[in-house]
């Protein structure tokens, strides 16, 4: 390669390269190694994911399926963990054992950065995150989850709960 | 007087030399030199204790360690506090502590301010060596009122049980069983409904006493401290307001040993911020055109009452002034009755209360600056007072009025007289039934919105900071005291949309009412405002805010304004 100063570089051809011909059957050579190769390009809307538990989707948060009640009390260190001050979370007092739940519990997904800090510092093991990488929106306030988009049963989370009890 | 050594460092060193009077704990003369010695159970305004042993140190020649709170000092003394012995054993007491203190603070309301995460932090080991499980003891326990206990949290330290005893005088509450099954509880019969309960929740080093309103509202580290002063009553207690989301989340009394020293009345800490909340708080100037109020402009409304006050002759126009607001708002509405209007009509309520009082803190005035209002003049020079005033409005002779942060129609013959009046202009906070009278409304900031100095009873000025931001005045540092999430949050994020409301302080108003009158008023400040009151009233003299500080200063013992007691309670 050799710069002629004008800032466009012109490649530095050798003899056969020159002669242009040979080139083109190289260049058709790998394209028929290619078509024959197994295909790892897969036909996304029609046919889905199953990321394995290790991948960090949006963070969500555990119900317990027998009692219907979330894991989450409400503690606030997820909030005080996120880097990008995506989530908020409002306490309340519940007569349940766990005293205290969450009133509401936000997180805003254009905020999110998916780094698991929130599951990492979670003393209750109840968010956690899940396979869901599909998110789109078409407005900033949709993008804005509340609690009716984050509780999840456990049953649904088996896989990543599984790898946390391993691996962490 | 004796002399001795308090040595910090941990490998020795030559230590800080201090000299106290004969009797002096340890614990106070490290506290001197600026040494904080662990503790739980000793409180500066409690008797002693001894009995959680975390102020173990160690003093040369004594055969054992000693507890820093009870040991009292010695000429010549040389105390180390941070020996590896004395931390061993602090260590060792922390491990005890913790044996059955349960591992929620995740759920604690005490958690970020906790002495027990703090010591643990900076002592602990970071594990236990026991595998037994822990005690279970009874949670949420309702000891009164305002009062939740949760036993497992509690470390015994008896400091609630001492404040009942010696502070408030009412002993109420007491250890119950023995060994790991003590716990607190009242008497028999009792009920912790003390007029002062709820100060056994800040002197808790743990949260085992938690406060019922506050229970799980904010954590400690979302929240702004802001030094300010109860408005409830004129003792004028020194507070921390709290603050999240632009929101008043709680009070707490601040140190002032002049004034309330560290506590402060349920009352105050419950009712005397709720307004700054309230839902009926004023948004907007507003005028009555056609009989209905209309929110309208700042501009339009301050034109429209200066215009409304000129037709009529001065002593037409009387002008009240109130002892909620600051001295600041009393002395330029005095200037405006004064220079401006030139009215003979001018003075204040009073609202004290006969008997709602006691010998500790809680006085029968309600109001925080009557003694400021006074001092400054909001005083007729014709000994003109409230009902004066009112009986003048009956018989029509006076036919506008300017009140200023107070409520006039609490009664139904002053609402019919109000009534009968041609103009009235209110700036108040709330929607008031004056303000539903009025035909000019400003909508004006309260105590927490704005710097302001009061005169408590006893003749001290105090400075109450802005905690709540408006929406003339934004909340950034070094204006106001900031939390975590108002540094780094952004004006997007739905934490920070707490409401601002648009308000502007009560000598703001008046003054620009007066200047559109042809008075000259124009300050900068609320600062800029004391400077004037210190060279014009003698008794503020020398005084300013730096002066004046967190602490509060004396007003000077000179030559004092004349002293009206005609003012009236209106019932």
């Amino acid at each position: 390669m050799t710069n002629n100063g004008n800032g466009k570089i012109k490649p530095k051809m050798t003899f056969w390269e020159k002669l242009y011909f040979p080139e083109i059957i190289h260049g058709m050579t790998i394209t028929m190694k290619a078509m024959f190769r197994p295909k790892f390009t897969r036909q996304y809307p029609e046919e889905r994911w199953n990321p394995p538990p290790v991948f960090r989707g949006r963070p969500v948060l555990v119900v317990e399926d027998e009692t219907g009640v979330e894991r989450c009390v409400a503690c606030g260190l997820c909030a005080r963990v996120c880097p990008s001050l995506a989530i908020q979370v409002q306490a309340a007092e519940t007569e349940l054992d766990k005293e205290r739940y969450p009133e509401l519990f936000e997180i805003n997904m254009l905020r999110c950065i998916f780094c698991g800090f929130c599951e990492e510092v979670c003393p209750e093991e109840a968010i956690i995150m899940s396979k869901d990488f599909e998110l789109t929106f078409s407005e900033p306030k949709d993008a804005i989850f509340g609690k009716d988009k984050l509780l999840i049963p456990r049953s649904q989370l088996e896989d990543r709960l599984e790898f946390l009890k391993q691996y962490r | 007087m004796a002399r001795l050594t308090i040595v910090d460092d941990p490998i020795g060193g030559k230590g800080k030399t201090v000299e106290v009077e004969n009797g002096t704990t340890v614990i106070r003369a490290a506290a001197e030199v600026g040494v904080e010695i662990p503790h739980f159970c000793w409180h500066p305004g409690l008797s002693i204790a001894g009995n959680c042993r975390m102020c173990l140190v160690e003093i040369e020649k004594m055969p054992k360690l000693a507890i820093a709170c009870s040991t009292q000092v010695a000429d010549g003394m040389v105390v180390h506090v941070n020996s590896q012995k004395a931390v061993e054993a602090r260590k060792a007491v922390l491990e005890f502590i913790l044996i059955n203190h349960p591992l929620d603070c995740p759920i604690c309301d005490e958690a970020g301010e906790c002495n027990l995460q703090d010591y643990t932090y900076s002592h602990g080991p970071g594990h236990s060596a026991l595998e037994e499980a822990k005690n279970k003891k009874s949670k949420r326990v309702s000891l009164g009122p305002n009062v939740v206990y949760d036993a497992e949290r509690c470390i015994l330290c008896s400091r609630c049980i001492r404040f009942m005893d010696e502070i408030a005088k009412n002993p109420t509450l007491t250890f119950v069983e023995r060994g790991d099954r003590v716990y607190i509880d009242t008497f028999p019969g009792k009920e912790l409904d003390d007029p002062y309960s709820m100060n056994v929740i800040d002197i808790c080093p743990v949260g085992a006493l938690t406060n019922r309103e506050y229970r799980f509202k904010a954590r400690v580290w979302e929240t702004s401290s802001t030094e300010g002063i109860c408005v409830g009553c004129s003792r004028g207690c020194n507070t921390n307001i709290w603050v999240r989301n632009n929101e008043i989340v709680r009070l707490n009394p601040r140190l002032n040993p002049e004034v309330n020293n560290y506590w402060i009345c349920d009352n105050g800490r419950l009712d005397s911020y709720k307004h700054v909340n309230s839902e009926q708080r004023l948004n907007s100037p507003m005028i009555r055109k056609d009989g209905v109020l209309q929110e309208v402009g700042w501009d339009e409304a301050l034109a429209h009452a200066a215009d409304a006050l000129k037709p009529f002759s001065k002593d037409e126009v009387a002008i009240i002034g109130s002892a909620y607001a600051s001295v600041e708002d009393n002395y330029i509405l005095q200037k405006f009755a004064r220079q401006v209007i030139g009215t003979p009509n001018l003075s204040f309520l009073s609202h004290a209360i006969d008997g709602d009082e006691d010998n500790f803190l809680i006085r029968a005035d309600k109001t925080p600056n009557a003694y400021g209002a006074r001092e400054v003049g909001v005083v007729s020079p014709k000994g003109i007072d409230v009902s004066r005033i009112f009986e003048l409005i009956a018989s029509g002779k006076i036919k506008a009025l300017y009140v200023m942060d107070d409520d006039l129609a609490a009664s139904k013959e002053n609402e019919e007289a109000l009534a009968k009046l041609d103009v009235l202009m209110v700036n108040h906070w709330m929607k008031t039934r004056t303000t539903d009278l009025a035909d000019v409304i400003f909508p004006s900031a309260t105590y927490a919105e704005k710097f302001g100095t009061y005169v408590n009873f006893a003749g001290r000025v105090q400075i109450s900071r802005p905690a709540v931001s408006t929406l003339e005045r934004e909340r950034v540092p070094g204006r106001f005291r900031m939390s975590r999430l108002d540094n780094f949050g952004s004006t997007f994020d739905r934490w920070n949309k707490g409401p601002r409301r648009n308000v502007r302080s009560s000598w703001e108003i008046v003054s620009a009412i007066g200047n559109l009158l042809g008075g000259k008023m124009r300050y900068q400040s609320s600062e800029k405002v004391f400077e004037e009151v210190a060279q014009a009233i003698p008794a503020f003299k020398g005084l300013s805010y730096a002066k004046i500080g967190y602490r509060g200063a004396p007003l000077s013992k000179g030559p004092v304004g004349k002293k009206s007691k005609e003012e009236v309670a209106v019932k």
